[in-house]
């Protein structure tokens, strides 16, 4: 099997990657965010692409076609999706309500001011 | 009719009372609706064990759609042991949440907070009723985005940094549990965990099997904070409100344990997970670090809080432990240890509820002579202490003493040593806590304005802590259940 034919699993380890070193690396609340988001959006697209059934076309029912791709991922990551909104909501509520009790989204500057205490 | 329906109402009661709470406006009626959903769902729960008892295992199919399309809910001996402690710990700890709640969040806040509250408890109770793989995910994530809202509506600013970092670390986990579903289901599928465990065996030597193993095991054990993954876990409890601490501690872990559980014994089964994966050790040498470096940890804590959320950590160590050993025995004494150390965990943090609602803090300093001024409260203290020890006639000694019997029963005798150092540090960081409320005087004098708690914060406090010496003496309820279900984990009948 060539390396690269199954190429949609090496775009969504690159985007799995990209993301959890931006929330790894990242000092600055919102990007974590952001990267957090890239993380789960590649996870989709892993859900997305394995639906796909070679020489398969769109699932809807007609004459003469019997190879159909795979519908239910596609269904399962709408409700992902619907997830990962959530989640990006809360964390960017939260980071909201962080900027206001500490007046930064910089985690060192929050970490200063927590020792300071 | 009804009782067929047990399952779906165990999910819809907590779920149809959340907007509830939110439309009442007022934090009073709210309380008392998730007070009677709470006890609603107790009294399902109840009912379900006591069918599951006679009948053996329920199935339940949403909608009607047959099981392996259609999503099943499965209630064996197992979850339904689960979810009798969490539905039974919520209604004690909204009993007490009603005062506590009132000091400690804002008035304007409080039917959200409620209505958060069911939320959670609906996502911990679908979590554990679900045979349906990615329904789990989704519960999952209902589960955790509630508590990261509860956690951040504790007074103290750190409480927002310590939901967001728990938010992180969540999400994370969360998503591993999505990719190991995802990889699962590209090699079978299916996605009913019945289902998984008869098609699993055909494809067993894959790698994508392998991977969605590790997928599973390491984003589950983010959410029930095995070491080393536990840094969510003493902040999000020490700044979280006393009830939502109390809650979450008694339930949130236990329920993660259960779905690590669920995968590894139902879904992999034994032989894959344990004989042609070198899982068991991993995960014995995890809880034996657990035990021994939180435990440590837990006695430097300045805060009781998180000094009693680093032991809860350590007593997580101890139930891995038990898996690790993929025995009867050994799981019986991990499901011992679940339902033991809720009622410990729930009781102790509860006295500690009490005593930031007279004190407004707990840090170790505050707590100078407090032993005279709150008897009540600091005897509950003492009794949960004892118990989270492992003193004979105690619940917590049972659970020590069934893991240690388990290993010895398959030559596995450092866990003998682990276990006792564990309860020898335990011994130290309680006695801390003891030593400063008996034997120092209060140092300021307007402190003797410090009374007991009221009674509606003591009373489900002793109850608790009441449960741990019951379960300490009468062992049938807690030690039969856990063995049955232990007996079909191991794919045993009953």
């Amino acid at each position: 099997m060539n390396v690269f034919g199954l190429y949609n699993y090496w775009i969504v380890i690159f985007l799995m990657m990209t993301g959890f070193y931006v929330v790894i690396s990242s000092g600055n609340l919102v990007k974590k965010i952001v990267g957090l988001s890239l993380f789960q959006a590649s996870v989709f697209i892993l859900y997305i692409s394995l639906g796909k059934i070679t020489g398969g076309t769109v699932p809807i029912l007609r004459e003469g076609i019997t190879l159909y791709s795979n519908p239910l991922p596609h269904v399962l990551i709408l409700t992902a999706i619907v997830v990962g909104v959530s989640t990006t909501a809360l964390g960017l509520a939260l980071v909201v309500r962080i900027k206001e009790a500490y007046d930064t989204v910089e985690e060192d500057e929050i970490h200063q001011q927590d020792e300071s205490l | 009719m009804i009782l067929s329906q047990l399952p779906a109402l165990q999910v819809t009661l907590p779920l149809i009372a959340a907007p509830l709470c939110l439309l009442v406006r007022s934090g009073r009626a709210a309380w008392g609706i998730a007070l009677f959903a709470s006890a609603a769902s107790f009294a399902v729960a109840v009912l379900l064990l006591s069918r599951v008892l006679d009948q053996g295992t329920l199935s339940y199919e949403f909608g009607g759609w047959a099981a392996p399309w259609g999503i099943e809910y499965r209630v064996d001996i197992v979850n339904v042991f689960v979810l009798f402690v969490v539905t039974a710990i919520t209604t004690v700890v909204l009993f007490f949440a009603n005062d506590s709640v009132r000091k400690e969040v804002d008035a304007s806040r409080q039917s959200l907070f409620y209505t958060v509250w069911l939320l959670c408890l609906t996502g911990l109770v679908g979590l554990v009723m679900t045979g349906d793989a990615f329904n789990l995910f989704v519960f999952l994530e209902i589960s955790s985005l509630s508590s990261y809202v509860l956690i951040a509506f504790g007074k103290d600013r750190r409480a927002l940094t310590a939901s967001y970092q728990y938010l992180v670390m969540g999400t994370i986990g969360a998503t591993f549990v999505l990719i190991g579903v995802g990889l699962l289901y590209m090699m079978t599928g299916t996605l009913n965990m019945a289902d998984l465990a008869d098609r699993l065996p055909a494809v067993m030597a894959t790698r994508t099997v392998r991977a969605a193993l590790a997928f599973l095991v390491v984003g589950i054990s983010l959410k029930l904070a095995l070491f080393p993954l536990h840094l969510w876990l003493p902040n999000a409890y020490a700044f979280a409100p006393s009830a939502v601490t109390a809650f979450l501690a008694a339930t949130a872990t236990k329920v993660a344990f259960y779905v690590l559980l669920r995968f590894l014994f139902t879904v992999f089964g034994v032989t894959f997970a344990f004989e042609a994966m070198p899982l068991g050790i991993i995960l014995a040498v995890l809880g034996a670090a657990a035990i021994l470096s939180t435990s440590v940890v837990a006695i430097f804590q300045d805060d009781i809080k998180r000094m009693l959320a680093y032991s809860s950590v350590a007593q997580i160590g101890y139930m891995v432990l038990g898996l690790s050993m993929a025995s009867v025995a050994g799981l019986t004494a991990s499901i011992l240890h679940l339902f033991n150390h809720a009622l410990m965990k729930g009781g102790l943090f509860l006295a500690l509820g009490c005593m930031a609602y007279r004190l407004g803090s707990v840090r170790l300093g505050g707590l100078a002579g407090v032993g005279y001024r709150m008897p009540w409260t600091m005897g509950a203290f003492l009794v949960g202490g004892l118990s989270l020890i492992g003193i004979p006639l105690t619940a917590g000694f049972l659970s020590k003493w069934y893991l240690v019997q388990a290993a010895l029963g398959q030559g596995w005798w450092p866990v003998l040593v682990v276990v006792i150092v564990g309860s020898l540090l335990a011994v130290v960081y309680v006695w801390r806590v003891v030593e400063m409320a008996y034997l120092r005087r209060p140092i300021d004098s307007d402190a003797s304005a410090v009374r007991e708690a009221p009674l509606s914060l003591l009373l489900p406090t002793w109850f608790l802590i009441g449960a741990n010496l019951y379960f300490g003496i009468d062992t049938r309820l807690s030690v039969g259940i856990a063995g049955k279900a232990a007996a079909v984990l191991m794919g045993q009948s009953q």
